[in-house]
């Protein structure tokens, strides 16, 4: 009798929602009790609100996916699929009926993220079977300037965020003359609220060193470089994983597949340090120097790693390589618009019901990937903003989800297309304080070389501060834009020229939660402590007692059965009381 | 001492002569030594034959790198966006609070541990997380951090 799989996502999120203890009780109980059932590992599946995710096929069973399962649940799901009376309460996919996620996975167009969630990606076999380093074999046959010309006609956009066509830059460093030349893959996903990268190199590895060994051969680089970020210890595993066998099977090294090419692939970790996801930074970084950006021109193409000519694309765009080179252009162009062809990976986050890894047709409205592929936002809250590009990127508002998702649309916005960092922010988020958290982040990871972003960041995160504390003034919003504007003109690398991005968008869409801020003294969003005030609604309070136990300052006051005070004056506004109260008898002002 | 002066010696011999080799050559110390001290960077600098000022330079440049000891456990907090707009800042001050760290204080007087803040750990839908060693605790709210810093003490 042929055996079931049993599948289960062991990438970052699924192991930090406890997918290694599942795993255990997978292996114990297939193991003790002697199941048919072979155990397989994935990684990141893109649900990552649903993990720990477990998929479940065999012959003349449907293919059912599992969501939130822990190991208590483990044999009882077994018994159920072996018997053909599996019942489950949060069945998220099945083949032939309606379950939960039918129309996320439906609405969704997977290239790069082609493997993940279905292959192990420790395995080369996997990789292979899944039609895996098939486009380096023919590439092999191709002549170099062929392949650049396919990547070219596919209209391949970087996907790191600035959206440069990736076949003019593949051009760029085959027209460079030198005795040596490299190549880079970008993997320093430094934006917070982004895990596009991190779920590609955990999922499907292999993708991304066949994109590299082909752009080498295409531009004629012998040595590659992946920079990737130290904070990804599993991606970092996976990697070497990958190049060690991908070298044992002739893939890597010297004379590959019997060509005559070589090419070697190194790994550098980054210690922690978001500029140097900057090309010229990262390269410095590599070389074991201070990552600060350099001068541009010369361009890495001409003088990059080594004073060597150069070519850094990101993990998302060496991933769409293979694709592209075993499809063709043609095929690649059937999705997207005419000006950004293909697919985009975002990272859901924030107040959204769909958290995860999702990867659209370019083209789509912001609207329908966030009600169509992320559910609509959670806990029926009201949507306020999409933050998209990370520290370099906008607020979009609700008047504009209408825009569909490519790079001139999005610019256009005042935001930008970014690495795919997509942070949905409902009512009780303030857009002065996000404001002032990216500030506070581009003001901590400015680099210092340039005045204008080591300084002028500081003077933006001061005045910010300053207005979610209630100390701002209207001229506030005067200095902000021209600091703003100084700021782009006077940096030298993309941190600075974009860090003041975050507050052009929420001052351009959001400008009356500024002023409610200085003229007011009110943030309405209730989010902003300094401006926030706890107080207990008589008619609701039943005098339980419950938010005066939890209170770590004693200052509510009342007795059992009687109607509670909070002494303002002694308040901390942690929110204890807050959530304490059953009877949303605590509100905030 | 004898024998963290041989296992220092043969990663420098490892290192010598590679190119760009800085990084993860003060990487591999400080995994050896828990954190950069001064006289271990002035004995790199005359072996390596790099000047004590780069060496200082790229020390401090990077956020991974340590000049202060630091506690058996390194705790992360994630202050990416998802976790901000989830209330990281609620989850840094009950574990500070729990731990009984002060003013600008970042390791626990027992060195049991060191409290950082980190840019994004990229577990965005498990928001607000924190990372313990290798080990994440996600969804995290102030009243369960007593129980997660509980698992750690001796």
């Amino acid at each position: 009798m042929e055996k079931i799989i049993a599948k289960l996502g062991l990438g970052s999120c699924g192991i930090a929602a406890g997918a290694g203890e599942v795993w255990t009780e997978l292996e114990k109980i297939v193991h003790d009790e002697k199941y048919l059932v072979k155990l397989e590992k994935t990684a990141c599946i893109g649900m990552c609100f649903e993990e720990p995710v477990l998929e479940l096929s065999g012959p003349g069973k449907p293919t059912v996916m599992l969501g939130t399962v822990s190991p208590g649940d483990v044999k009882s799901i077994l018994d159920g699929y072996l018997s053909n009376t599996l019942e489950y309460n949060n069945i998220i996919l099945h083949e032939h009926k309606e379950a939960v996620h039918n129309d996320l996975i439906g609405n969704q167009q997977r290239i790069v993220l082609r493997n993940c969630g279905v292959i192990d990606p420790e395995s080369l076999d996997d990789y292979e079977a899944a039609g895996g380093y098939q486009a380096l074999r023919k590439a092999l046959t191709l002549k170099p300037m062929d392949i650049i010309d396919e990547v070219k006609a596919s209209g391949l956009r970087g996907r790191g965020g600035a959206g440069f066509s990736t076949g003019m830059k593949w051009q760029f460093a085959f027209n460079a003359r030198s005795d040596k030349k490299y190549i880079v893959c970008n993997a320093d996903e430094g934006d917070p609220g982004a895990f596009m990268d991190r779920s590609t190199l955990e999922g499907d590895p292999h993708a991304i060193i066949e994109g590299m060994i082909i752009g080498a051969y295409a531009m004629g680089a012998d040595e590659g470089y992946l920079y990737v970020r130290a904070e990804y210890p599993m991606a970092i595993k996976h990697l070497r994983k990958a190049i060690a066998d991908a070298e044992a099977k002739g893939y890597l090294g010297q004379n590959i597949l019997g060509k005559g090419f070589n090419c070697e692939l190194h790994i550098k970790e980054g210690a922690g340090a978001f500029v140097c996801g900057e090309e010229t930074a990262l390269m410095q970084s590599i070389e074991g120097k201070r990552g600060m950006p350099t001068i541009r021109p010369p361009f890495p193409a001409e003088s990059g790693l080594w004073g060597k000519p150069t070519n850094i694309n990101n993990v998302e765009t060496w991933a769409n390589i293979p694709w592209i080179i075993t499809h063709g252009a043609d095929a690649f162009r059937k999705f997207g618009t005419e000006k950004s062809p293909g697919t985009k990976v975002f990272a859901l986050a924030g107040k959204i019901k769909n958290s995860g890894l999702i990867e659209v047709p370019m083209g789509m409205t912001l609207h329908d990937v966030i009600y169509k592929v992320g559910g609509g936002i959670k806990d029926g809250k009201k949507f306020k903003g999409v933050q998209l590009g990370g520290p370099s990127g906008g607020c979009v508002p609700a008047s504009l989800l209408d825009t569909t998702v490519d790079y001139d649309s999005i610019n256009k916005t005042g935001a930008i297309m970014g690495s795919g960092g997509m942070v949905v922010m409902d009512e009780d988020s303030c857009m002065v304080d996000i404001a002032r958290f990216f500030l506070n982040f581009t003001q901590n990871e400015s680099c210092g070389k340039c005045t204008f972003c080591r300084i002028g960041t500081r003077r933006m995160l001061e005045i910010l501060t300053r207005i979610t504390e209630g100390k701002g003034v209207m001229e506030d919003i005067e200095k902000l834009e021209q600091l703003a504007v100084k700021i782009i003109k006077g940096s030298l690398c993309g941190l600075g020229q974009t860090a003041p991005n975050p507050v052009l968008t929420t001052l351009r869409y959001f400008r009356d939660e500024y002023i409610a801020h200085i003229e007011e003294k009110r943030c309405p969003a209730h989010s902003c402590t300094a401006l926030l005030k706890y107080e207990v609604v008589p008619d609701k309070c039943v005098g339980c007692t419950a938010c005066a136990r939890k209170c770590p300052v004693q200052c509510i006051s009342g007795a059992v059965k009687q109607v509670h005070e909070i002494d303002q004056s002694k308040c901390i506004k942690c929110g204890a009381c807050y959530t304490a109260c059953k009877f949303n008898a605590i509100t905030k002002v | 001492m004898q024998n963290s002066r041989q296992e220092l010696d043969a990663i420098l011999t490892r290192f010598k002569g590679r190119h760009g080799a800085l990084i993860p050559l003060l990487q591999e110390v400080q995994q050896l030594e828990g954190y950069l001290k001064k006289d271990t960077l002035k004995y790199v600098s005359e072996q390596m034959g790099v000047s004590a000022a780069e060496i200082f330079g790229v020390a401090t440049f990077y956020s991974m790198f340590r000049l202060k000891p630091q506690g058996k456990y390194v705790i992360r907090v994630c202050k990416g966006t998802a976790c901000h707009v989830s209330g990281a800042n609620t989850i840094l001050n009950a574990i500070r609070e729990n731990l009984k760290l002060e003013g600008d204080e970042d390791t626990t007087e027992d060195t049991l541990f060191t409290v950082m803040e980190v840019a994004c750990l990229g577990c965005c839908s498990l928001a607000p997380v924190i990372m313990i060693g290798d080990q994440t605790y996600g969804k995290l709210t102030p009243e369960a951090i007593p129980g997660v810093l509980g698992k750690f003490a001796k």
